[in-house]
């Protein structure tokens, strides 16, 4: 796996991830990231066209991967704060209205601790 | 007294795939319909081939095969289904009570009927073990479907007397056509806690199961197709953003209903907002497991109790909304309590879904089963001690390809990211606590509210704690009970609506006011 992010920042992304997230945009046009919480497929990123997903005052946007803006709650962000992540994709599909769903693939988050 | 089951006319009768131990179970179950490699989806009582003719594979989290397709529907679909829920809908909503009834607890005595049946296509749908299908999830939905049927029976609406001539009347009447969006982690018995009210209270409903676990629903609506009227329970499969969000946005249904993350929960929410409809919404917690000293004092069957409780976190693999997945034992009996909690722990059985003493089966997925791995990994990083498990487990033969996680606990502080989150899988991480003020502030710092658990011999103590934290359901020397006629739903961030219980009644009702006056006089401002 590699990441194109420098190592200090907060989001990076596979080239696995990176190759769908590109292939998402050429059939949706742009798409943006919003990390969920709570149960069932939560803690891991949704992908939404840009402008579907309602952002509001409670989130921050922590960064940007493939050219995509990565969204989560602020309170959320809060107990995340410690960890970097890199946004990778497996097999599967989520119960979610993630966009990747129909080509069976699901994007998860690989953590480490905060380098910087 | 069976009654007999109507054929199924699926576009596809051709064999599911079995495993070996799949098709071993089928063999010594007496009352059983056939599965099918290829299913419909549900609409106005008949089976109907995707409009587009596209479907997917539902795999079994038990061998990682693919075992049967399941239509990928789209918005032209759903929109089909509300048709027929809407054409459903006004002689439904009309109909007497104790008909509903009737037909609720029709419903209630086939899936009995059938019930090691469904039980087994449960397991094979969703992993979890056979023990727990045949004990819990189908035995709860059935009462379910019996206690709404006995609820809306015994619901009565209101009169005020508001003066001698003007009388106001409230009429509880069903709000029409109402969607709902279930999780893989109960796949009958989460629709059960749906149908069973809206149904009650005379909606008609277009349902949509979750990808990784559709089959079992079908199975059932093909069991109880002769009991429902056409068109008040319909079935649309397929992915959320295809078949989920024209469900949720359409302006001709008159509620939403989902049980799953936070992300999704706001995108219904906003989507219900554009159409001015009530949203019923259950997203999960991360719950905490208190153990206070007086649990050790003596050493007797209570101790045993809450030993088992503290286990619960591996129960239905972790994959439950309420997981007791954060433990909060008090400092001064941590090592003699923990020492007996890791050993239960280690006495639990992951093996073969299908033998009635497996204790823990296969996560629903594999995106889930990667997930939870994941939450492993940064659990291992942030310094969390591993006290058991910590690895998936490699399991022999059919099994070999399934998503299955040992048992897992880790020691470690409330900041740490899996005390925050919930991981969805049989991983329960443990922190000590000094004072009583002390666990409740631990218990309470999470963003979710939706379920907790106390355990102690006090009850002055037993009652501030049950009070004290903010969240829907606290079990209070006990664990993961759901029974009906016991409210269920979160505080915070952990939804809104209250299921399992008959106020949930209300929640798929509108409340109709008649102001009634008896007095010929004019009023004389005019």
């Amino acid at each position: 796996m590699t990441t194109t992010n420098a190592a200090a920042e907060r989001v990076g992304v596979s080239d696995a991830a990176r190759e769908v997230i590109e292939q998402l945009k050429a059939q949706h046009g742009p798409v943006m990231f919003h990390l969920s919480g709570g149960c069932c497929d939560g803690s891991a990123p949704m992908c939404f066209p840009v402008g579907e997903f309602r952002l509001g005052g409670v989130d921050e946007k922590v960064g940007e991967i493939a050219g995509c803006e990565f969204w989560m709650d602020r309170d959320q962000f809060k107990r995340w704060a410690h960890t970097q992540w890199v946004v990778d994709v497996v097999p599967g599909r989520g119960a979610s209205f993630s966009l990747e769903a129909p080509l069976n693939k699901r994007f998860l988050i690989r953590s480490s601790l905060c380098a910087v | 007294m069976s009654a007999q089951v109507r054929p199924s006319s699926q576009p596809n009768g051709a064999p599911i795939h079995q495993s070996g131990s799949f098709a071993a179970h089928l063999k010594t179950l007496e009352k059983k319909i056939p599965l099918h490699a290829r299913y419909g989806n549900f609409i106005g009582g008949e089976w109907i081939a995707p409009l587009k003719g596209g479907y997917f594979d539902n795999i079994s989290p038990t061998t990682g095969q693919v075992i049967c397709q399941i239509p990928r529907s789209q918005a032209e679909d759903v929109e089909r289904a509300i048709e027929a829920a809407h054409a459903a809908a006004p002689k439904w909503g009309r109909t007497a009570v104790a008909e509903r009834a009737r037909v609720l607890n029709a419903v209630a005595d086939r899936i009995q009927e059938y019930l090691p049946f469904l039980a087994a296509v449960e397991t094979y749908d969703n992993g979890k073990p056979i023990r727990e299908t045949n004990l819990a999830d189908l035995p709860l939905a059935v009462d379910h479907f019996r206690y709404f049927a006995s609820c809306v029976r015994a619901q009565e609406g209101s009169l005020g007397e508001l003066d001698e001539d003007t009388v106001a009347y409230h009429y509880h009447e069903p709000l029409g056509v109402v969607g709902q969006i279930i999780p893989w982690n109960f796949p009958i018995l989460m629709a059960a806690w749906k149908l069973a009210p809206a149904i009650a209270a005379g909606n008609c409903v277009v349902i949509k199961p979750a990808e990784q676990t559709p089959l079992s629903l079908l199975v059932l609506a093909e069991l109880v197709q002769d009991i429902l009227p056409p068109g008040v329970m319909n079935i649309v499969n397929g992915f959320g953003v295809e078949a989920g969000k024209p469900l949720a946005s359409s302006p001709r249904i008159a509620k939403i209903a989902f049980t799953g993350e936070t992300t999704t929960g706001r995108l219904i929410m906003q989507y219900a907002s554009e159409n001015i409809i009530p949203v019923t919404l259950e997203l999960g917690g991360k719950s905490p497991n208190i153990f206070f000293d007086d649990v050790m004092r003596e050493d007797d069957d209570f101790v045993d109790k809450a030993l088992e409780g503290f286990a619960m976190f591996a129960l239905n693999q972790g994959e439950v909304c309420t997981c007791p997945s954060r433990a909060l034992v008090q400092k001064s009996i941590y090592e003699r309590f923990m020492e007996r909690a890791i050993k239960r722990v280690e006495k639990i059985r992951q093996a073969d879904p299908y033998e009635m003493t497996t204790q823990i089966g296969a996560q629903a997925s594999n995106d889930q089963y990667e997930k939870i791995l994941s939450y492993i990994d940064i659990g291992k990083k942030e310094g969390a001690k591993v006290l058991a498990g910590g690895v998936a487990n490699k399991l022999s033969g059919d099994l070999s390809g399934g998503f299955y996680i040992k048992p897992t606990v880790f020691e470690g502080h409330n900041k740490m990211r899996i005390f925050q989150e919930e991981i969805f899988g049989p991983v329960v991480s443990v922190t000590t606590f000094d004072t009583p003020d002390e666990a409740l502030e631990i218990a309470n710092d999470t963003l979710y509210g939706l379920g907790a658990g106390i355990w102690t011999r006090d009850i002055n103590r037993a009652y501030r704690f049950g009070r004290g934290i903010k969240a829907g359901r606290v079990w209070t020397n006990c664990y993961h009970a759901y029974p009906a006629h016991a409210a269920f739903g979160g505080y915070k961030k952990s939804g809104i609506g209250r299921e399992t219980h008959k106020m949930m009644l209300d929640h798929y009702q509108q409340t109709k006011n008649v102001l009634v006056s008896y007095s010929t006089k004019a009023l004389g401002f005019f």
